[in-house]
């Protein structure tokens, strides 16, 4: 059975807000859409976004590390969000495993979103149903799109490759080669929600750097030696012994 | 049960797709466009080019509401009689009206006296067109953004190497091992940058990140060295010190493609004192670089021609030339320099302890040393030796603005780029790699005029507005050695000002020094706001009138897409249109996107038509040139040349039967010649169907040492990118200071420094890289001003252009100042509460965010983010006006009195870089019974006549058949 997941490598995700921006205008005009901003001129503005980048401060001076945390539905394999809804409008797929929101359904009473662990899910002020990733269902599956783009919006956006997109369930997908290989995780497993979603740790390289690296037999200094030179004429040792 | 809604369902209406090149920032990606029933649906990266292979950023996806924002100018305005500049009251006219007052005016100044009329631009990717209007205007007065952004960058490696970062050139990060960015926050270059650096980790290269603040790139480091602003030089010249004593450097590569060994006179008593040693070798008198030096060869143990076959120099020692003078090879002289800066001396001024210092110098040389690689590529010197293989040390650095917008940056920049060439790095696999039209000549040969004579009525400037001047008798200073450009570029203040210095464009205009002008357009650049320093100061002499109640700037003309703060002081407003609605070109005569394998341009194609009566500025410049009738523009029946700017583009060529234009693919008659070539009236629709964007790969052999590559630099003389096809060595000492420093002792005829800056010339016109404090601090009570202050850009945002875009703003609705936990606390600073940083130029009331991202001595926050009440189409209570704040108000555009002048521009002596980052401050916390808002603040600025409506809810979805937002 297919499950669709992203796998985001925080290894690389520089934090930039690729994937919160091109996921709301893919979103916004598709049939997800709209994405309600208000005050969008105005005081306090906010909007719907499927997507969202948080970034932490770990540690402290000078050990700190800063880290990009892009969030959005992880599309669990036992969503919390679906048994809640009272109408069905939330629902997974059977076919790839996408957690989705019938907005005919939906009557936006919330539960799904105090279901969720994660946070995930977002009310439209304007239109009040719940509203979520899709993981661009209305992209990965339109054949007049060339097969390369058939991926979400962030994927295809993302400068640093940062998200990848696949079958969590083909073992022998690059997802999950990713995952066993790269120390792919699940947000809060404890729950029991079975996210599908991963995130790959950060991941250091360093240099070692041995004594003798330093004691170097191309030194080039030893070209620069000028001994004295005395004159060819001056007396020497070997003018005045002739045995 | 019932059936699910089918969220596969499409939307209804047409559907077109076209391809152009974005504009939400300077990377020019290129992008391909959806439409739904013409309206933006879909903007993506085009994952045909080169540049972003599909990729985009956070602005370039939201293209859709800075295409769509209320703030877009749409009429032209004229500034209502009896209102004040700053005042926003406007009267809409026509585009005949606009004209005609600009034809008359600038036809009457071009007239009587050119230099009246001063042009000054912001980033705006077309100056190649906005330089070359103002050259045949006649007018000296013009300049981009670069004075302002990062000329050091540019003269600093330029100088020394003959190319730079950015557009110029950057690191290999595909095969280097090493990476060392500093100064860097998260642009410049930034989706490629990106793209490149996932790489590069993802390959096991090693990523270290030296820079007071740990965000963006930063943060996927795997090594954060925090340092503190300012003091980069000092870090370089310990580095090199540390790689000279352990003996860590490239000998091959300083030997034979340097200066290094090349010996200079250090006899004082000499008349060439501190000049190269030279041969008497014949040498062709119209050569950049004449290869007449001197080295000191190891085996005969005398002096040879430089680079004769079968020598070997000396790098190292003290040598009497057969005349009886002292010599000693420029490497020598540069250990000497570096004696003293030992890492323990540069951890008390970096604040990098010592031995981290020593582990970066051998983590470079040693990855330099043992990760060699070996192309097998050959290729051929300029000297006629063959070789079999390209060698790279992979080790490679990338830096910006955090080096270049300090006053010490253009030494500071000098010392780097001699750190990376004597790891042996330069245009190698793994190191720095030039693009396109680069290396150039050490300068470059553009040269402005050298006289106030080269300026006259009805003429063409005698020169390029901007060039690289190569001895002081290239400044361009009248008979008093005074300067004769209204921002004092390339003057004795900033002799090697290569880009202008638009930072001084107002204040001196204001206060007529060195005279008054009349008119001043400015294009695309918010100089009321956050790209000016002193903004207050700064929107006051905007609006300043004289005794008999004329202003001082007597005529401001701004033209700009948006309601910016600017907008609000001119007299006359012209609507530009988006990047989405004109022809434009990404020229190779200006800064093109070259890749590291050959030169690439790109064009612009409207992909939706213009929003009310905006006109593209090309468009204005070309209509404006054809009716003054300057000579690019007009024939000499003074009918015009050019239909608009697609055609003359096409037809334009640098000089009569040139083959050079504006656009290097698809020339010739039928577009089979490119760089070169006659025009080609299909050239657009060549560009079109092309994905907008030429790209010519050059053979291996060419893409590498093209500094000395024979097989390239011929190449590049064919092609016309150089004029010369000789050998561009790198200058580990700088002649070129050196003639500037003998001119200032009075050791040198020809022009001379005035003499209140004959010190300041001679002090910072070191041959040789040497570390100071930016002048600033000598001017600061540092005591009383104990910490550094300095911006960044977010990745979200570019300058002031995004908080009218309702998704970005969304991202960044204001900023906080932040501090390190420690720092605040010490001061009382709440995480959180309201604070003020104060320097000795005035203050600001922020709010305070603690962070343990920032080294202790250091206070940051996001560049450009507030905004002036009412200004881009805020509403009044806009968080961006209310709780955002810019830090200009605490930078002053001038320097305090002292021994060099009144009124000496807050920039680099050498290149009049803005020194942006050299501001200290104090902070405590604001009082519990202050206003809770940031200070200062303006008077809301009204919505201008023409500009769109703020809706209060926005459900965007594009097309015909759009849902109803209620």
């Amino acid at each position: 059975m297919t499950q669709l997941a992203l796998i985001i490598d925080l290894n690389v995700c520089v934090g930039c807000h690729a994937c919160v921006t091109s996921c709301k205008e893919w979103n916004t005009s598709g049939s997800a859409g709209f994405m309600t901003d208000e005050n969008p001129y105005g005081k306090d503005p906010t909007g719907t976004f499927f997507n969202r980048v948080q970034t932490y401060e770990i540690g402290e001076f000078p050990s700190t590390e800063t880290l990009h945390f892009p969030k959005s539905c992880l599309h669990c394999e036992d969503p919390p969000c679906v048994p809640v809804c009272p109408t069905g409008a939330s629902y997974k797929r059977k076919e790839d495993g996408i957690v989705l929101v019938d907005y005919d359904k939906c009557i936006g009473c919330r539960y799904c979103s105090w279901a969720c662990p994660y946070g995930a899910r977002e009310i439209d002020e304007k239109q009040k149903v719940m509203k979520k990733c899709t993981l661009c269902v209305d992209r990965i599956y339109d054949e007049e799109l060339p097969e390369s783009e058939r991926k979400p919006a962030c994927v295809l956006a993302c400068p640093t490759n940062a998200r990848l997109f696949g079958d969590v369930h083909d073992s022998e997908s690059e997802v999950s080669s990713t995952i066993r290989e790269e120390g792919g995780y699940q947000l809060m497993p404890e729950w029991g929600t079975k996210p599908a979603n991963h995130y790959l740790p950060r991941r250091k390289t360093r240099m070692h750097i041995h004594e003798d690296e330093l004691q170097r037999a191309d030194n080039p200094l030893k070209k620069e030696e000028r001994g004295p030179r005395a004159p060819v004429d001056a007396p020497t040792l070997d003018d005045s012994t002739s045995w | 049960m019932a059936v699910i809604h089918d969220p596969l369902q499409k939307p209804e209406g047409r559907i077109e797709t076209k391809n152009t090149t974005c504009y939400m920032c300077a990377c020019r990606c290129g992008i391909r466009v959806t439409l739904r029933d013409g309206e933006v649906r879909y903007i993506q990266g085009n994952p045909e080019h080169p540049l972003n292979k599909g990729i985009i950023c956070a602005k370039g996806a939201s293209g859709i509401m800075k295409q769509y924002s209320p703030a877009r100018l749409t009429k032209p305005l004229r500034r209502k009689e009896g209102s004040n500049r700053g005042d926003s009251e406007f009267e809409e006219i026509s585009w005949d009206e606009a004209f005609g007052i600009m034809e008359e005016r600038l036809a009457h100044l071009r007239a009587t006296d050119p230099k009246k009329f001063a042009l000054f631009t912001g980033r705006d990717q077309m100056q190649a067109l906005t330089g070359m209007f103002a050259k045949q205007y006649g007018t000296p007065n013009y300049a981009a953004h670069g004075g302002f952004c990062s000329v050091n960058m540019a003269a600093g490696m330029i100088y020394t190497m003959g190319g730079s970062f950015w557009e110029f050139g950057g690191p290999d990060l595909e095969r280097s091992k090493l990476l060392i960015m500093i100064g860097t926050a998260e642009d410049h270059h930034s989706n490629p940058m990106k793209m490149e650096l996932s790489k590069f980790k993802r390959n096991g290269g090693r990523f270290i990140s030296v820079n007071p603040v740990r965000t963006g790139y930063s943060a996927i480091a795997d090594e954060w060295v925090p340092i503190k602003p300012g003091t980069d030089g000092a870090l370089f010249l310990a580095l090199i010190h540390e790689l000279i004593r352990t003996g860590l450097y490239d000998r091959e590569f300083l030997v034979q493609y340097t200066n290094s060994a090349e010996l200079v006179s250090t006899d004082e008593d000499s008349d060439d004192f501190g000049l190269f040693a030279r041969t008497d070798i014949p040498q062709d008198p119209d050569c950049f670089d004449p290869q007449d030096r001197v080295w000191w060869d190891r085996t005969q143990d005398k002096a040879v021609h430089a680079r004769t076959k079968e020598t070997d120099p000396y790098l190292l020692g003290e040598f009497k030339l057969a005349d009886g003078r002292d010599a000693k090879p420029a490497f020598q002289l540069l250990k000497d320099r570096v004696e003293d800066y030992t890492p323990e001396w540069a951890a008390e001024v970096t604040g990098i302890p010592a031995e981290t210092i020593k582990r970066l110098a051998y983590e470079m040389g040693i990855t330099a040393r043992d990760e060699k690689i070996e192309l097998p590529i050959a290729w051929t010197d300029v000297w006629g030796n063959d070789h079999d293989t390209v060698t790279g040390n992979p080790v490679a650095f990338h830096a910006m603005r955090g080096l270049a917008a300090h006053s010490n940056g253009f030494q500071t920049i000098r010392a780097l780029t001699i750190l990376m060439t004597i790891l042996g790095t330069i245009d190698r696999p793994g190191g720095f790699r030039h693009k396109a039209p680069f290396p150039r000549p050490i300068p470059p040969c553009a040269k402005t005029p050298k006289s106030p004579d080269d300026v006259k009525p009805n003429t063409p400037l005698n020169g390029m507005p901007l060039g690289w001047p190569a001895t002081p008798d290239d400044l361009f200073v009248d008979d008093k050695n005074e300067p004769v450009r209204l921002d004092k570029a390339f003057s004795w203040e900033f002799p090697l000002a290569a880009h202008g210095m638009m930072q001084n464009a107002i204040t001196n205009a204001w206060r007529q020094d060195p005279y008054p002008i009349d008119t001043m357009m400015i294009f695309m650049a918010n100089m009321a706001w956050n790209s000016t320093m002193n903004t207050t100061s700064v929107r006051d002499m905007l609006n300043d009138k004289d005794e008999n109640g004329e202003y001082k700037i007597p005529y401001l003309i701004v033209c700009d897409a948006f309601q910016s703060e600017m907008v609000a002081y001119a007299d006359l407003v012209l609507p530009d249109t988006s990047y989405l609605e004109r022809h434009d070109t990404i020229s190779m005569l200006d800064r093109p996107i070259s890749e590291y394998d050959g030169p690439v341009d790109s064009v612009r194609i409207p992909v939706v038509p213009p929003l009310g009566d905006t006109k593209p500025f090309q468009e204005v410049l070309i209509e404006l040139g054809s009716r003054l009738k300057l000579p690019a523009f007009a024939n000499k029946d003074g009918s015009r040349k050019y239909r608009d700017y697609p055609d003359f583009i096409v037809n334009y060529e640098t000089e009569p039967g040139s083959g050079i234009g504006f656009l290097a693919g698809w020339r010739g008659k039928g577009g089979e010649k490119f760089m070169k070539g006659e025009p080609n009236p299909n050239q657009w629709e060549m560009y079109e169907k092309n994905n907008c964007v030429f790209h010519y790969e050059m053979p291996k052999s060419y893409q590498y040492m093209r500094n000395w590559n024979r097989g390239y630099l011929n190449w590049a003389q064919e092609h016309r990118l150089l004029r010369y096809a000789e050998p561009i060595n790198i200058h580990i000492y700088s002649e070129i200071l050196m003639n500037f420093r003998l001119a200032a002792q009075g050791k040198r005829e020809g022009k001379q420094p005035p003499e209140h800056l004959r010190k300041r010339v001679e002090t910072y016109f070191d041959p040789l890289p040497f570390y100071f404090e930016p002048l600033e601090n000598h001017l600061t009570d540092k005591h009383k001003y104990p910490l550094n202050a300095v911006t960044q850009r977010p990745m979200a945002m570019y300058h002031s252009w995004d908080s009218q875009n309702a998704w970005l703003r969304q991202i960044h609705t204001y900023n906080f100042m932040y501090v390190h936990p420690k720092t605040a606390a010490a001061a009382g600073i709440k995480d959180g509460g309201w604070m003020w940083a104060e320097s000795m130029h005035g203050k600001v009331r922020c709010l305070c965010r603690y962070s343990e991202s920032v080294e202790p001595g250091t206070i940051w926050t996001w560049n450009a983010i507030g905004k002036s009440k009412g200004a881009w189409r805020l509403d009044d209570k806009a968080n961006e006006s209310e709780k955002g704040f810019l830090l200009n108000h605490v930078i002053s555009e001038e320097l305090p009195p002292h021994e060099a002048g009144k009124h000496i521009s807050n920039s680099d002596p050498n290149t009049g870089q803005a020194a942006w980052y050299d501001v200290r401050v104090r902070i405590y916390p604001a009082g519990d019974d202050e206003p809770k808002e940031s200070y200062p603040q303006f008077d809301a600025m009204s919505a201008l006549p023409g500009t769109g409506k703020t809706q209060k809810v926005i459900g965007f979805f594009a097309g015909m058949f759009r849902k109803k937002t209620g």
